[in-house]
């Protein structure tokens, strides 16, 4: 399996500032703004998004975290129940607009149960989407409103997301599976 | 998902009868499982569609409140379909009529089978016939799996960093026909904690042949316990406290002279529990006999986490569901458990 680097670390930088621009352009300002990253990686990139939110227009974001486990319509097809990692929304989505964070946009399932998820919580006035990597096959009609990068695949790759606060570093790679019942389908 | 969900530790069984087949990375597993269904308990919907459309039938030939009710509320939370079986018609005592029942049951569709009976063993024999899972909610004397679990998560909550290693553990009362006590055994043991069981000496008859035999490390991985009949002594700087129910039941085979004579020498008020430390919990696994094994004041007291242990006991239930659940699907699948 051969490694192909999609992105640096630089680029994931520029494309996180680039996406904090678009979210306050389209919403005309900060208010009523809230993030929701999805676990796992989906949550650093959130923050980050706060981040460079906050250091250009000097308005501080509520950041949450959303596990999609219990929402997973594809529980019958894993080896395993999925290790749950939890879930914190330390704010009112009631009349919020609510921009979901993932790292790699792909079936469109997990946005799916996300927002299955976040309606559980409250009733958002409404939900966008910002996603590192769009990597295509949608099985759902559900599209992103910020991309990071567009990529191309095929369905026989990976695509690895690595972000300096799980992984130790920033990098976008592609790969090869090794097989198509490889079970490591990164942002499935 | 992410990689690090392979390096953590799977769950793998398919039923859950008794703790005695559980591992405690597995225990941490179903710790750590419960905490996320607490947070959806939290919610303003508290419940998740990760069961939906799953069977699951409640089977119970002894009489339950709270376990039949903590089960059914857990499998909704988890939006599974919920089939409660009329209990014990008198009839069903043999194991012949336990093996038709299930069968038919599972002709019904029940994929998840939770289950009662006053025969200990008894969900041995079912999960030898039943295409599903068997979970285990009390059987005799033998085994009462899940509510070991709720009252070792109840003590986590309650202990510095939900450490349990050296804490003294005092459960009192009627250890011998307790299934409580005896899962409690497989747990606590396992958790690292110093574990005593008290009640009256013909209470605890076997117990100290069991407990001489853990002590020489004969089970890997559980720790040794005490048993005494000097309750002073298993108070004593007790972290827990947790008394067990007399079963009126039980005088009619001369076990005990009085429920009076139980009271005045066992029970706990508040003189005793004051043996214990100033922070210690008190806990029971109800229905109580107050008056009997624990007085009135201690089972209102500040110290008392009884109605906890029932709200634990809902999304320790939960956990329980959804793990066992994802493993039959496995099997179903044809891929391989690791």
């Amino acid at each position: 399996m051969t490694d192909r680097q999609i992105m640096t670390g630089e680029e994931i930088r520029r494309a996180i500032v680039r996406i904090s621009h678009e979210i306050v352009e389209k919403q005309a300002g900060t208010q009523g703004l809230a993030l929701v990253g999805i676990q796992r990686r989906g949550v650093p990139l959130a923050r980050r998004i706060a981040d460079a939110i906050e250091e250009h227009e000097g308005a501080h974001l509520p950041v949450g975290a959303l596990d999609i486990t219990f929402y997973r319509d594809d529980l019958s097809l894993v080896a395993q129940q999925p290790i749950v990692k939890g879930t914190d929304l330390p704010f009112d989505l009631n009349g919020a607009t609510v921009v979901l964070v993932d790292d790699v946009l792909y079936t469109g399932r997990t946005i799916r149960c996300a927002m299955d998820a976040l309606i559980d919580f409250g009733r958002p006035r409404a939900i966008r989407l910002a996603v590192l990597i769009d990597r295509g096959h949608r099985e759902l009609p559900i599209r992103a409103d910020h991309v990071g990068k567009n990529v191309p695949t095929s369905r026989e790759e990976l695509v690895h997301v690595h972000v300096a606060e799980i992984d130790g570093s920033d990098e976008v790679s592609i790969a090869r599976k090794l097989r198509s019942s490889d079970p490591a389908t990164a942002g499935s | 998902m992410g990689a690090e969900g392979s390096i953590a530790v799977a769950w793998n069984h398919r039923h859950l009868i008794d703790l005695d087949a559980v591992t405690w990375p597995e225990i941490e597993l179903i710790m750590r499982t419960t905490d996320e269904m607490k947070g959806v308990l939290a919610r303003p919907i508290r419940r998740v569609p990760a069961l939906n459309g799953r069977r699951v039938t409640m089977l119970f030939y002894e009489a339950s409140t709270r376990t039949r009710v903590s089960f059914e509320t857990a499998a909704r939370n988890l939006s599974a379909d919920v089939v409660s079986i009329a209990t014990a018609t008198s009839s069903v005592t043999k194991g012949e009529s336990l093996v038709d029942t299930i069968r038919t049951l599972e002709a019904l569709g029940a994929e998840i089978l939770v289950m009662r009976h006053s025969v200990s063993g008894a969900p041995y024999l079912a999960a030898d016939i039943f295409g599903g899972h068997v979970l285990n909610g009390g059987d005799g004397w033998h085994a009462h799996p899940t509510q070991a679990l709720l009252d070792l998560y109840t003590m986590r909550e309650h202990l510095p960093d939900g450490d349990l290693h050296g804490r003294k553990v005092a459960i009192v009362g009627d250890i011998l026909h307790s299934r409580v006590a005896r899962s409690n055994i497989w747990s606590l043991t396992a958790a690292g904690a110093d574990l005593w069981l008290c009640g009256p000496a013909t209470l605890l008859r076997g117990f100290d042949r069991w407990a001489a035999a853990w002590s020489g490390g004969a089970i890997p991985g559980h720790g040794r316990f005490n048993v005494t009949s000097d309750i002073d002594a298993a108070l004593r700087d007790a972290d827990v406290v947790m008394a067990l129910r007399i079963q009126r039941e039980r005088m009619q085979g001369g076990l005990l002279p009085s429920l009076r004579e139980y009271a005045a020498r066992f029970g706990l008020n508040a003189e005793r529990v004051a043996l214990a430390k100033p922070e210690a919990i008190v806990m029971h696994p109800g229905p109580m006999n107050e008056g009997v094994e624990i007085a009135p004041d201690v089972a209102v007291s500040g110290r008392a986490v009884i109605t906890e242990q029932v709200a634990n006991g809902v999304a320790v239930r939960m956990a329980l569901l959804y793990l066992l659940a994802g493993v039959h699907e496995t099997a179903r699948t044809g891929e391989s458990i690791r």
